[in-house]
């Protein structure tokens, strides 16, 4: 195929129609990368517990909708399977002394069984917008999109004033030095399983909006959720200093951090439009986040690096 | 106010890296003493601090901090007791956050901390004063992240948050051997001011034989993990560098050519 057949057959009204369900997606995955800025950035974890309770989220909403739930009760108990989920990894990292991305591994494994076991032992669950009363679909594009934005919002209000209660400072404190929490009379262990609940809280909540958007809850619906989630933080962070600079607060950062999702999962659906094949998608997702995790470490070497100085010194010589 | 009976700590036990570091310590403390802690390395002063903390338990003895029994709280619980500034300058602030929001955390030392907010108008205005009193500009800087702070001044905040909520215990572990002089100076003269304020009890160790003597009003020496040398009061002010030295060699049974092989040893 030559480069004008190529570029003939791209068809930019299909890029227009495939943007707002991209943004309605990526909005649901900048909500589960609210979950995970608070365990990345807040606690100082990576945690790898979320692949699994994204999926328990989605499971667990859709399983009691077919029974006959209220959707906003299905979501709640979504959102309890996800901090139970969380409480695992935490209780195994401080209790049992497990490094914390071993035991995010390790929930995470077994969450795989325990999701199957929600499913009643099936791999997809299928709940359609026809028969029940959705929160979103993807049959109402505009409707999801509007719905997860006021979820944002009310998700990023209540961390707000959260995150500046003491509770939360204490959350951050242990993030930021654990020792000096100590030395302040802070109960660490308990502060990183309680952020670690949280997180995966939200997680699983996302999972359960995933779940009705897309029609159907997956066993592999969360596979990647802690690369994509890190994507949208790091999208959002660089989003947010380039344009709101110094003025970037901390509902600001999460702000960024939900526009960050919509971002990527628009680069995703141009992506897809330029005809690459999707199941490189992943690939090149971790490409551009181990890229733009390196980004702060190259700058600094750059910076301050032997082999800089010897360029340094090499140039004056020369 | 705060008694160690007995106490004994061996680290590595069993391997060729065993350290007895404390071997039997016992002191007993009146409210209100300010006593400085010299001794060579390995001598158990960290050590000391760090068992009366609660950074890990010791294996033997009691720690009663006044009147209570503390030998099996966890270091979260006795900090509502102890206030502390460590050596390193890094370890005693939480450098992501604002320097109002690190003061709130530490008023809040040894209360509940529930879903109120986390710092209030009335505290705010508290804390300007209070840097005020530091004399290092730093009233100016409520919402700066701590970790753009100097050295010298998260030394200063750390004090003032060891003492905002007034402990019954402050454990300074050399607190200024990683300043330059003239910090060091400056923190030593803020400690000093915030100790007398608040009439704190409190155990300053420090490599400086000067300061250890100009400080506070008692001064022990410690070697292989037991107080070898107790002054205070007149004795303890009229004590010159070269008498020390010279007490370093009588008590420890090894002789010393200046103060740099105390420092060393």
């Amino acid at each position: 195929m030559t480069v004008t057949a190529y570029l003939a057959s791209l068809n930019i009204l299909r890029l227009f129609k495939n943007m707002p369900g991209g943004i309605a997606q990526g909005i649901i995955w900048g909500l589960m990368a609210l979950g995970i800025y608070i365990t990345f950035r807040l606690l100082d974890v990576a945690d790898l517990t979320v692949d699994g309770s994204f999926t328990t989220g989605g499971a667990v909403a859709v399983m009691l909708i077919l029974a006959g739930q209220n959707v906003w009760v299905a979501m709640l108990a979504a959102l309890l399977a996800g901090i139970l989920a969380g409480l695992v990894t935490g209780l195994l990292h401080t209790k049992l002394g497990i490094p914390v991305i071993l035991a995010g591994i390790l929930t995470q494994f077994s969450l795989y069984s325990i999701n199957l076991r929600i499913m009643g032992m099936a791999a997809n669950k299928a709940v359609s917008v026809d028969k029940f009363n959705l929160i979103l679909s993807s049959r109402h594009v505009p409707s999801a999109i509007l719905k997860g934005i006021l979820i944002a919002l009310a998700l990023i209000s209540f961390f707000y004033w959260y995150f500046g209660t003491e509770q939360g400072c204490s959350i951050r404190a242990t993030g930021s030095n654990p020792n000096m929490s100590r030395a302040q009379g802070i109960n660490v262990d308990s502060m990183k399983v309680l952020g670690l609940a949280i997180s995966n809280g939200i997680v699983a909540f996302a999972g359960g909006l995933m779940a009705q958007y897309q029609g159907f809850a997956d066993i592999n619906m969360g596979r990647g959720a802690i690369v994509i989630g890190l994507a949208a933080v790091i999208i959002g962070e660089v989003l947010g200093r380039a344009i709101l600079g110094k003025k970037l607060n901390f509902f600001g950062t999460m702000s960024f951090t939900v526009l960050g999702g919509a971002v990527y999962y628009l680069v995703v659906i141009v992506v897809l439009w330029l005809k690459f094949n999707s199941n490189d998608l992943k690939l090149f997702t971790a490409l551009i986040v181990a890229l733009f995790l390196a980004v702060p470490y190259l700058k600094e070497q750059s910076r301050s690096s032997f082999r800089a100085l010897k360029r340094r010194e090499d140039s004056k010589n020369a | 106010m705060l008694e160690l009976i007995n106490v004994r700590k061996t680290f590595n036990p069993g391997t060729v890296n065993e350290k007895k570091a404390l071997q039997g310590l016992d002191i007993k403390l009146n409210e209100g003493d300010f006593v400085t802690v010299i001794g060579g390395n390995g001598a158990g002063k960290s050590t000391m601090l760090n068992a009366v903390a609660g950074v890990w338990p010791v294996d033997e003895g009691r720690i009663i901090l006044d009147g209570q029994d503390i030998t099996a709280l966890p270091e979260y619980k006795r900090a509502a007791l102890i206030g502390r500034v460590f050596q390193d300058p890094m370890m005693g602030t939480a450098p992501n956050m604002w320097m109002e929001e690190n003061l709130a955390l530490a008023l809040r030392r040894g209360s509940r901390r529930g879903l109120r907010w986390g710092i209030s108008k009335a505290e705010r205005e508290m804390f300007v004063e209070k840097l005020r009193t530091l004399e290092l500009g730093l009233e100016d800087r409520m919402t700066a992240k701590v970790g753009l702070l100097s050295g010298g001044q998260r030394q200063a905040l750390t004090l003032l948050m060891a003492s905002l909520k007034k402990p019954k215990l402050l454990l300074l572990d050399e607190h200024t051997a990683a300043l330059d002089p003239a910090t060091a100076a400056k923190v030593l003269e803020i400690s000093d001011q915030i100790v007398r304020e608040n009439n704190l009890t409190t155990l300053m160790i420090t490599h400086n034989m000067s300061d250890a003597i100009k400080h506070g009003n008692r001064l022990i020496m410690m070697n292989e993990g037991r107080i070898i040398f107790d002054v205070s009061g007149e004795e303890k002010k009229n004590l010159t560098k070269a008498q020390l030295m010279e007490l370093f060699a009588h008590h420890s049974g090894t002789s010393l050519e200046s103060d740099q092989v105390l420092l060393s040893k």
